[in-house]
């Protein structure tokens, strides 16, 4: 952290701060939400598989941050309609089904994303070739959870179609361009719905239904329209380094 | 190896036609010649019921306080301060999930189980360290915790990786690895907001004034108090009474305090030329026994988070269960077809 406590200047950044800032941002703010979980998840097990991934996520959002600026100032002083992030990963954890639905289509969509500019030699080839190696063990394991949710019993299956069909709505953000990023967005758009709807048949859940973009769908977080939780959540986050303005942690 | 409480392992085949009576004795001579000789006893080798029952309930406590121990941490992961700090908290975290992973695993070589164990914590019929108890009001408190609580702890574990029960001693040597490391970054914490602003330096003693009694009491009651020491020591499960081990822990923790720029909330915290050893006060012994009882400000928080956790959480289990018996059936069902093919 510098001296300064002068919030940042809402200026128009670059390119590729904007894209740092957007896939940073989706990292933060999802490693977040998974941070909620600790001490709380059903089994020991994923109490360390939760926080393991929200490290992971939490490793690629310092990064990307630290590619658009100073990381803490960045995180903890920018209000929340300066944020950047996908609604889809602000979405409160809810019961465990839509902790993994929202992991489902999150790790499916950043493996595809990551994947596809590891490939390339852009300024995010060399942290994506990193992170999607974490994001392939991320994508497992929600698939398996989706697995044996959707596929246990009656009531994980009711859950966990609840929590498939209430995400939904968010998913079609994500194939919105991002600036910044030179990326075959309705190819990944198609591989995305090809991959999810494949998990969800073998977890013998229905792909949802209704808009995944359009006027009813969900998705201006890129532009800084947040949804409600999300202020709250940035709250909790913030109050800390606000309440000791230019203090070193 | 060949040890003398190896060579004493006992199979059911064995068992059958020997004498009983005469078998207990040479059993029993055994295992004391394999204790008195610094050898490790096995799941498998013969152990004085007794010698099994207490390292369960030690081994259970133990995993319980680094579950519950998660908590009084975890309640700061979404306020941390800055992104390095909520990762070292995140991993710290995690580390302690699976240290209670180790210790289950540990605790179930002798017989019980992790759905046992937990059913007992979350009854109260077994209990967790004391120290877990108590608030984590400031971002301070995550430091001292690090550094006073993982210090205590690390000083009554360094020990137990020498314990005689193997699969303890050898959880200990990992999990010790791990808390020093902990303690480190506590320590660095606290340091760093001593060095800080005012108002950082402030929260940094005012959590240190808070934590350090309730660490002292984590070594348990005085030497005099103690209804499982003597025995524990027989059977080198402990190698050191608590009274030393408190004492270690204090004259480690005068040259810290002094080094951070900060003071430990005791009066008659002293230097003792002819003891070579510092005097300190009186612990409240009181306070402690009542925290024990389940009297403590956040014994009731505790438990029922805990068991909040696992109750809303079964459904998923049993989502896993139903999951994996049908895939087993299916695997089965195609395994046997297999073999049908394979006989026709």
């Amino acid at each position: 952290m510098t001296e300064t406590t002068k919030a940042p200047k809402t200026r128009e950044p670059a390119p590729h701060t904007a894209a740092a800032l957007a896939l940073g941002d989706d990292a933060l703010v999802l490693s977040h939400r998974l941070g909620e979980w600790a001490g709380h998840a059903p089994v020991l097990e994923e109490d360390v598989a939760l926080a393991n991934i929200a490290l992971d996520l939490l490793g690629q959002a310092r990064v990307l941050l630290s590619m658009a600026g100073d990381e803490d100032e960045l995180a903890y002083l920018r209000e929340e309609r300066a944020f950047r992030n996908l609604q889809l990963v602000e979405q409160p954890n809810g019961d465990f089904a839509h902790t993994i639905a929202r992991q489902l289509y999150f790790s499916t969509y950043q493996r595809l994303l990551y994947a596809h500019l590891a490939a390339g030699d852009g300024e995010f080839a060399g942290l994506a070739a990193k992170a999607v190696k974490e994001v392939v063990y991320h994508q497992d394991h929600a698939e398996q959870w989706t697995l044996r949710l959707g596929d246990g019993t009656d009531v994980s299956h009711e859950r966990m179609r609840r929590a498939c069909q209430a995400l939904w709505r968010f998913t079609g953000e994500m194939f919105q361009p991002v600036e910044g990023l030179d990326v075959d967005w309705e190819g990944i758009r198609t591989a995305w719905l090809e991959s999810v709807s494949a998990v969800l048949r073998r977890a013998t859940l229905d792909v949802p239904e209704g808009p995944q973009s359009g006027a009813w769908s969900a998705g201006a977080g890129r532009q800084g329209l947040h949804t409600e939780p999300f202020g709250r959540m940035l709250a909790e986050m913030q109050h800390l380094h606000r309440s000791h303005p230019g203090a070193s942690w | 190896m060949a040890t003398a409480a190896h060579r004493i392992t006992r199979t059911p085949e064995e068992d059958g036609p020997a004498d009983e009576a005469a078998l207990a004795v040479a059993y029993e001579a055994a295992f004391d010649a394999a204790v008195a000789a610094d050898e490790r006893i096995e799941p498998r080798d013969w152990m004085p019921d007794a010698y099994r029952a207490t390292l369960v309930r030690q081994i259970a406590q133990h995993a319980h306080s680094e579950i519950i121990g998660m908590q009084p941490e975890a309640n700061w992961i979404t306020r941390a301060p800055s992104l390095r700090r909520k990762a070292i908290l995140m991993a710290k975290v995690q580390d302690e999930a699976g240290h209670g992973l180790y210790l289950y695993s540990a605790a179930e070589t002798l017989g019980t189980s992790r759905d046992e164990l937990l059913d007992k914590l979350h009854s109260g019929r077994q209990k967790y360290s004391s120290i877990f108890n108590y608030p984590t009001l400031t971002w301070a408190d995550v430091g001292a915790i690090g550094w006073l609580v993982d210090g205590a702890a690390i000083t009554n574990q360094v020990p137990l990786c020498r314990c005689s029960y193997g699969p303890y001693a050898r959880a200990m040597v990992r999990i010790c690895k791990e808390e020093s490391f902990h303690q480190r970054q506590g320590y660095e914490l606290l340091l760093t907001l001593s060095r800080g602003t005012p108002e950082q330096h402030e929260m940094a003693q005012d959590a240190v004034n808070r934590w350090w009694w309730p660490s002292l009491m984590m070594f348990g009651p005085p030497d005099d108090q103690s209804q499982h020491s003597a025995q524990s020591m027989t059977w080198k499960i402990k190698r050191h009474s608590n009274d030393e081990l408190r004492q270690r822990f204090v004259d480690i923790c005068v040259p810290q305090v002094e080094t951070l720029g900060l003071t430990l909330p005791d009066p008659d915290l002293r230097w003792n030329e002819e003891r070579g050893h510092h005097d300190f006060g009186e612990i409240d012994w009181t306070e402690f026994r009542e925290v024990l009882k389940g009297n403590g400000p956040c014994n009731e928080q505790r438990i029922t988070q805990r068991r909040r956790a696992h109750d809303e959480g079964a459904w998923v289990r049993e989502a896993a269960a139903a999951y994996a018996e049908k895939h087993a059936a299916k695997n089965g069902a195609k395994i046997g077809a297999k073999a049908g093919e394979a006989a026709a």
